[in-house]
């Protein structure tokens, strides 16, 4: 099986969130992976424009996912945000005339792009490509007896009948993966609430709020960790200093430990 | 050639708005075989059809054509007065210009040339029409009904007085269904045992009533009059012509923790139980899941306490097979499955329950003998919440459903009210989108709960119910008349789950040949001038497999229900559909093409001598059984040599209708 992708890693990347962009190539390297990382990728925007004449938004969005589909290769994302976006925008490539024509008179492709390109995040690529047993069978380090929560948040799970990543009321995808590096995940009800998103730039006290609840509820559950795939979270979560904070991890760095890998190489 | 009529309806505005009706008679009379046409408001009153009968006998018609609505609405009607003025019913044909075409056209511009070409074929096939003779077949004078909840039971009862032999099929160890699990009714706060179980005696000591409860539908055959149907009578392992129903054996098995299901798993029984204490019939059985004999083949204590020896482990299923004349299907509902509905923390605490679960709870039979608790520790509760609507009116196919269930508000108000009487100090907060209360003395009885007993209703929804440290459930809602979020720290929250139809309906549906809808609910025969017929002839409804209905409205269609079957059986013979297929044994190769795409068995094979051009010839020919032949065409298309004909819909007269339509 040819496990080569196409990779967007996104702005926030290759500046605050250094680690979840190198553990990712460094696991995937691991876990005999190819993620290619495409050329000249853009901004995919940070937010998915809800406007339906919004089409200029969009366009990085739909040039990354026309290389993909050149390249002949699935794109695989590992930020939720940019998951969230490529996803949607893909969505409205295949499924809304308007927005597609529109992107594709401006774009000018040899070839109109219709939505062919299969979006993955990494954790579906982990679970159906690699295969959870795979990983179980390569955690040489597991993380045994730790009990980690995983948190959601919104992005990677809602629109939920486009993204089609999870149960948005029940995911457990993450829950599945802390069981293959060897941890005891602990799920706790407010996993896939809101942590606030931008609001922090505006009213830290809002987002503060919002993530007080979610870190005390999952402190209540048994938690002594939780893990992340989306930058935006980490950061609000990171940002929080009330009683019940817990230590937050990515996705990745918690693979990458589980795989042997060694620790700390990236910039927070 | 015929002398053909051709009438055309106005149907008042519903064709006349959108089609031309006296350019369509002016067309009409153009062409071949036609000798009168004309146009009438309303075909189908007095005056319509005294003036099809009239022109039959005035000007000599040997076929008529109407054009008017579906032939499902009014064929029957005009084929009677055909009958009557001296013609063959099956002279006449209906080109349907108002369902397939005045309604789906907005003008007269595309809706009148519409008309015509429809107007043409069903001229066009009915010159080539032959007379046909309905035949009579016999009616088999017993009914059955399949489901032994409300529904079933006041059919069979309305039937059985009615003189009439009925047996009762019902999956469980008892007769009683949902019904049987309520604490009060509503709006009148009856208690649900004390109305129901003499009505389960009285099917019990009823003459005319045979119960065959812990069985199953296993296939039907045959057809509205004689219906064959096998039934399986699942192995109780206690004999019911011996058994006391003492009880004794259930005190003694010492295998206690089997699920509950008549308390919806809310605390677990015996492994030989009745699943409540009034069960009909009181006659145990043994869950061979949960028995110590069947999974060890030690035990053997309800055997060694049995006094009359009714216990027989070796007992085995029994398949008996019987005949009716009509059938009802009374399988009613459960609560979708609450498992998808992650926000209300259903799965994660004991304290989220059901509604269903509630009225258990509330329920002095019930597993905390009608103390209201929490099923965590057992405390009384002092704030509740109520959530509306939980996969009622939901927008998600992937969990909820689309339609209202139509009982939630009732029962909600009335569970309100019951807890608020006897815990007076209880905070009920209830969410709700909208609180719909038709009905006689409803809207009056949820006005109580929130003017005299103060339950504090709240329009809105929930986002997310979240377990706490100290056992309390945070309910984050939305209040939207004050457009202010709203969080409740509750002790128990009650989902109104949405009802559905039981599931064993579509394995029942295919054997009975029913239409389903889309949420798995029968389809009637007409949604509103035959409610409780389905479209299988001789097959019948009662209760919430048709649509979400509470027990006044299931009793009551009950009663319509019996009605059909009594007027049925009351019929000794019964006339039979003459359009049924026939093979034309020179034609026939004897491929069995037909024998496999015919769905109701009606094809068989003969060896049969057969003179061809002079030459005698033995060939293996196709026959139909036009008793069970439905006349559904299939077989006639799949007939490689073109020989299988249905009577009425011959392929001649198909593709005169085909050729008119194209040579346009």
């Amino acid at each position: 099986m040819d496990l080569t992708y196409s990779y967007f890693p996104g702005c926030t990347l290759k500046t605050k969130a250094k680690d979840l962009d190198i553990y990712t190539r460094e696991t995937a390297a691991a876990l005999g992976v190819t993620l290619v990382e495409i050329d000249n990728w853009q901004c995919c925007g940070g937010v998915y424009p809800l406007g339906s004449d919004e089409v200029g938004n969009k366009l990085a969005s739909v040039r990354a996912l026309n290389d993909a589909k050149e390249h002949g290769r699935d794109l695989v994302t590992v930020c939720s945000g940019c998951f969230h976006v490529l996803k949607c925008v893909n969505d409205d490539m295949k499924n809304v005339p308007d927005i597609r024509d529109r992107a594709n008179r401006y774009s000018q492709f040899d070839e109109p792009y219709q939505g062919e390109t299969k979006v993955l995040h990494y954790l579906e690529l982990l679970r159906d490509a690699v295969g959870f047993d795979t990983i179980r069978k390569k955690a040489e380090h597991p993380l045994t007896g730790h009990r980690i929560g995983a948190y959601y948040g919104c992005l990677l799970l809602r629109p939920s009948g486009i993204l089609e990543f999870d149960d948005p009321e029940d995911p457990s995808v993450i829950e599945d993966f802390l069981e293959a590096v060897g941890a005891t995940p602990v799920k706790y009800q407010m996993r896939n609430e809101c942590c606030g998103g931008y609001r922090s730039l505006e009213e830290p006290e809002f987002t503060n709020r919002l993530v007080g609840k979610i870190f005390a509820d999952a402190k209540t559950s048994g938690c002594e960790e939780l893990v992340t795939a989306c930058p935006l979270c980490f950061y609000n979560l990171q940002k929080y200093n009330g009683p019940d904070k817990l230590p937050v991890r990515y996705i990745s760095e918690v693979l990458a430990q589980a795989l042997g890998i060694e620790a700390g190489k990236g910039v927070r | 050639m015929q002398r053909i009529g051709v009438f055309v309806c106005h149907c008042g505005s519903n064709i006349a708005a959108t089609v031309d009706v006296a350019a369509v008679a002016e067309a009409a009379k153009s062409q071949p075989g036609v000798v009168f046409a004309t146009d009438y408001t309303y075909m189908c009153s007095e005056n319509g059809q005294n003036l099809i009968a009239d022109s039959i006998k005035e000007y000599g018609l040997t076929a008529v054509v109407v054009c008017s609505c579906s032939p499902r609405m009014h064929e029957a009607t005009f084929r009677k007065v055909a009958d009557k003025a001296g013609l063959n019913p099956y002279m006449v044909e209906i080109a349907n210009i108002r369902e397939q075409c005045s309604w789906v056209h907005k003008d007269t511009e595309i809706g009148t040339p519409k008309a015509i070409s429809l107007m043409k074929t069903a001229v066009a096939k009915v010159n080539l029409n032959t007379p046909l003779q309905e035949g009579e077949s016999k009616v088999t004078k017993r009914a059955l009904i399949i489901g032994g909840g409300i529904a079933g039971i006041q059919t069979a009862l309305d039937i059985a007085d009615a003189g009439y032999k009925v047996d009762i099929v019902e999956k469980t160890p008892s007769i009683g269904g949902r019904m049987s699990q309520l604490d009060k009714t509503f709006p009148t706060l009856d208690c649900s045992s004390c109305i129901l179980t003499p009505k389960m005696t009285e099917v019990a000591q009823h003459e005319n009533i045979t119960l065959y409860t812990y069985s199953e539908v296993e296939s039907v055959s045959g057809y509205v009059g004689d219906f064959t149907v096998e039934i399986r009578r699942k192995a109780r392992y206690v004999h019911e012509d011996i058994c006391t129903g003492c009880g004794l054996c259930m005190t003694k098995c010492p295998s206690k923790k089997a699920k509950n299901e008549f308390n919806r798993g809310l605390n677990t029984r015996t492994a030989i139980y009745t699943p409540f204490a009034q069960a009909i019939p009181n006659v145990p059985v043994i869950d061979t899941e949960a028995c110590i004999h069947f999974r060890t083949g030690k035990c053997g204590i309800c055997a060694k306490n049995c006094a009359v020896q009714a216990i027989d482990y070796e007992q085995k299923d029994e398949i008996i097979t019987e005949k009716y004349g009509a059938i009802v299907v009374a399988t009613g509902f459960d609560l979708i499955d609450l498992k998808p509905f992650g926000e209300y923390a259903y799965n994660l605490s004991p304290d989220v329950v059901s509604s269903l679960e509630l009225e258990r709870i509330l329920n002095a039979a019930g597993p905390t003998s009608g103390h209201l608790q929490r099923m965590s520790d057992h405390r009384q509760p002092k704030e509740m919440v109520f959530i509306q609507c939980v996969g009622s009116r939901c927008e998600d196919d992937r969990r909820g459903k689309p339609y209202c269930s139509k009982i939630c508000c009732m029962y909600t108000a009335k569970q309100a009210m019951l807890i608020k009487d006897h815990y007076p100090d209880v905070n009920i907060h209830v969410f709700y989108i909208d609180v719909r209360t038709p009905g006689k003395a409803f809207d009056e009885f949820y006005r109580r709960a929130v003017e005299d007993y103060g339950v504090d209703y709240i329009k809105g929804q929930v986002g997310k119910v979240t377990p706490q440290a100290d056992g309390t459930l945070l309910v984050h809602g939305v209040d939207m008349l004050d457009q202010k979020v709203v969080e409740i720290n509750a002790d128990m929250v009650v989902l109104a789950a949405a009802v559905e139809p039981n599931p064993d309906i579509r394995k029942l549906a295919t054997m009975l040949t029913l239409s389903i809808d889309n949420n798995n609910f029968l389809n009637e025969a007409h949604p509103k001038l035959r409610p409780v017929e389905a479209a299988t002839a001789g097959v019948f409804m009662s209760g919430v497999v048709q649509g979400p209905r509470d027990i006044p409205e299931t009793v009551a269609q009950a009663g319509a229900a019996a009605i059909k079957v009594v007027g049925l059986l009351a019929k000794d013979k019964l006339k039979t559909n003459p359009c049924v297929a026939q093979s034309d044994e020179l034609y026939c190769n004897g491929c069995s093409v037909c024998q496999n795409v015919c769905p109701y068995g009606a094809i068989s094979y003969t060896e049969k001598e057969v003179r061809d051009h002079g030459v005698r010839d033995t060939r293996r020919i196709a026959q139909v059984n036009p008793a069970l032949c439905k006349g559904c065409g299939a077989c006639s298309v799949a007939c490689p040599s073109g020989a299988m004909n249905l009577k009425g819909f011959s392929n001649r007269q198909i593709m005169a209708e085909v050729d008119t339509v194209l040579c346009q």
